[in-house]
């Protein structure tokens, strides 16, 4: 039982990929690749946002255009950019950092080996009952007792059976991976070695008692048959119970937490495997979550860095043993006396930024209000009258476009959001919105509220590689209790689970007649 | 004053003698009374126990025959002519201080400040 699981797990069915690392390669490389086709960048440094058209540099300098080519994006340099025409973005550099040596070759087999053996097995299973109807045909088919019309009915039912096997097997087995787990799926493996059991055994079966002794019977041999093809529906339906069903009653309540900003999301889930319950966490992370925004950190770690940056220790009565923890009690002390003045600070730059971003939201808004009323839809009957003006949606929107460029693009300086949105997607927004008749303010919403990472392109869908760090072995289920975390490059997500305690629901009955009512009176009287 | 039910209930009581008086064709006393077993028992402001469901006055008249013969606000009425009158309802408290044929009723009334003057003249001696 290993304690930390982070890049381990293989086995001969290790159907998972090998590890992280050539996920990480490949993704990086991606990126590499398609960075000039980006139109944006993420660091902070490197602001620049560059039109589609930009010429494609080389791949291995990763260099990013300095440049914007359209100049109508609301003003006209926006980049504060390196020196040189090599400059390197930030996550070029940490995409550096994870690159590790191996062969890319065997990335894409690796991901399709659990596809390979289940296509095998299924292969296999259809084999061997044909196999067994067919081989005492062919080998002694001249001793062979003929058998009416109940093995006519056998055949049929085995046809049928085995036709629902077959779609069965497929509807269930044959999907596109969702995911590469850590270790290997241990339910699934279970299954495999259990249909590949019952096959050895019927084929020794077989072997032993049909083929060498010529069994004359073949009434029984195709009952033999259609005994096989029962068991691999009942194991079909032992697997769709164990995968599909039993994880489905919700028995664990998970709290998943961000590490960086705190955002907090439940979700109930059935008895599961941690890598399991991982997997579906994170498939409600990319739509519950709002996407994380690292700039909008940094306010925080710079005012935590001025808490002890004017903090230095000076030891002035020489060396003492105790000289390390002295000095941290110390500064803690020091930081804990400034700290009265910079709450005050940061009281007055919150209600700063609040008006700040209220005022250019006031000037988005009417911006786009005022874009929108230029252009309307053509009407049925205009459309027969010689064409004027008419656009597709495409040019309705560059043309409309440049009288908000401007105000999105300060409201987006100002909340910090202008590297997630770039220019080509804040147009093809714009058009969407016009062809589905939708208001200003529906356009508004994707740049006003932070959305959950779905709502991004893909320059934002940044990890697709995740580490899950766990204490207990990620195959082992859920219980009371049992935390992990799942890492990305920039954020952690922390989990922890609650077991949903047992609910006791009694009964209480009520007489539908039982519902009488007096009055309370209070009368006085004068005598 | 407050009961236990399936005990006798004692308390200091002081007797009234009121002379009706003719107004018109009424004869009237010049009191309101309040209460009754019938009655809410816990919007009653003068009693202590509020579930205490007597008969109590609740407003006497100035210069009615009532407050001339010493009946006070908040006074319980324990009997009326010898009628027992803690346990009736408040018509019938009603019936039995309006009769026509009677010009005086004799009322047994109990009051809080009687046991506290009745407990000092004790301690006194």
């Amino acid at each position: 039982m290993d304690t930390d699981s982070i890049h381990s797990g293989y086995s001969h069915h290790s159907n998972r990929s090998r590890g992280s690392n050539k996920q990480s390669e490949r993704s990086s490389r991606d990126r590499h690749k398609s960075h000039s086709r980006d139109s944006s960048s993420r660091s902070d440094k490197n602001v620049t946002i560059s039109a589609s058209s930009a010429p494609p540099q080389q791949p291995d300098q990763g260099s990013a255009p300095t440049d914007a080519q359209d100049d109508n994006w609301g003003e006209t340099t926006t980049a504060v950019t390196g020196t040189s025409d090599h400059s390197l973005s930030q996550e070029d550099l940490a995409g550096f950092g994870k690159e590790t040596d191996g062969p890319v070759e065997k990335l894409n087999c690796i991901r399709f080996l659990p596809l390979a053996l289940t296509l095998l097995l299924g292969l296999l299973v259809l084999v061997t009952p044909l196999s067994f109807l067919v081989l005492p045909q062919v080998v002694w088919p001249e001793r062979l007792q003929a058998c009416g019309t109940a093995c006519e009915g056998l055949f049929l039912s085995l046809a049928f059976k085995l036709l629902i096997l077959l779609l069965a097997g497929w509807a269930l087995f044959v999907r596109p991976t969702r995911a590469s787990l850590p270790r290997i799926a241990v339910f699934r493996a279970l299954l495999g070695l259990l249909t590949l059991l019952l096959l050895l055994s019927y084929w020794l079966f077989f072997g032993v008692r049909i083929l060498d002794s010529q069994e004359e019977n073949y009434h029984g041999i195709v009952q033999f048959a259609v005994s096989l093809v029962d068991a691999l529906l009942f194991i079909h339906y032992l697997a769709v119970v164990l995968l599909e069903i039993r994880h489905l009653q919700p028995c664990f309540s998970l709290c998943v937490v961000r590490s960086t900003d705190g955002e907090t999301h439940h979700y109930n889930l059935g008895q599961l495997s941690i890598q399991r319950a991982a997997l579906v966490i994170l498939e409600h992370y990319y739509k519950d979550f709002s996407v994380h925004n690292p700039a909008l950190l940094t306010a925080a770690k710079s005012r935590a860095a001025k808490h002890l940056a004017g903090l230095k220790v000076y030891n002035v009565d020489g060396a003492g043993s105790d000289a390390a923890t002295a000095q941290s009690r110390a500064k803690i002390a020091a930081a804990a006396r400034q700290r009265d003045t910079s709450h005050n600070e940061l009281y007055y730059e919150e209600a700063e930024h609040d008006r700040r971003v209220r005022k250019r939201k006031a000037r988005l808004v009417v911006a786009v209000e005022e874009a929108f009323t230029h252009v309307r839809r053509l009407q049925e009957e205009e459309k027969k009258k010689p064409p004027g003006d008419e656009m597709d949606p495409r040019e309705a929107a560059q043309a409309i476009f440049p009288s908000m460029a401007r105000a999105l693009q300060k409201y987006l300086r100002t909340t910090r959001q202008q590297h997630c949105h770039s220019m080509d997607s804040i147009q093809a927004h714009l058009a969407f919105c016009i062809t589905n008749n939708m208001t200003p303010k529906a356009f508004l919403e994707s740049y006003l509220m932070a959305g959950p990472t779905l709502q991004y392109g893909r320059e934002c869908w940044q990890t697709r590689q995740w580490t899950l760090v766990s204490e207990a072995s990620v195959t082992s289920p859920l219980h009371h209790g049992s935390e992990f975390q799942l890492k990305s490059s920039d954020f952690s997500l922390v989990v922890t689970s609650k077991a949903i305690p047992h609910l006791k629901l009694s009964e209480e009955y009520v007489h539908p007649k039982s519902h009488k009512f007096v009055l309370q009176l209070q009368s006085e009287t004068s005598v | 004053m407050s009961f236990i039910p399936g005990q006798p209930v004692t308390a200091v009581v002081q007797r009234i003698e009121i002379q009706k008086l003719r107004e018109g064709d009424n004869l009237i006393l010049g009191f309101s009374i309040g209460g009754g077993i019938d009655q809410d028992a816990c919007q009653n402001p003068f009693s202590e126990d509020k579930a205490d469901k007597g008969i109590y006055v609740t407003r006497v008249s100035k210069g009615g025959p009532a407050e001339v013969a010493g009946l006070r606000i908040g006074d319980k009425i324990m009997q009326v002519n010898g009628w027992d009158m803690t346990m009736v309802t408040h018509d019938q408290a009603r019936k039995r201080l309006t009769k026509k044929k009677e010009d005086v009723v004799r009322l047994l009334i109990t009051r809080k400040s009687l046991e506290e003057t009745v407990r000092q003249s004790m301690m006194q001696h």
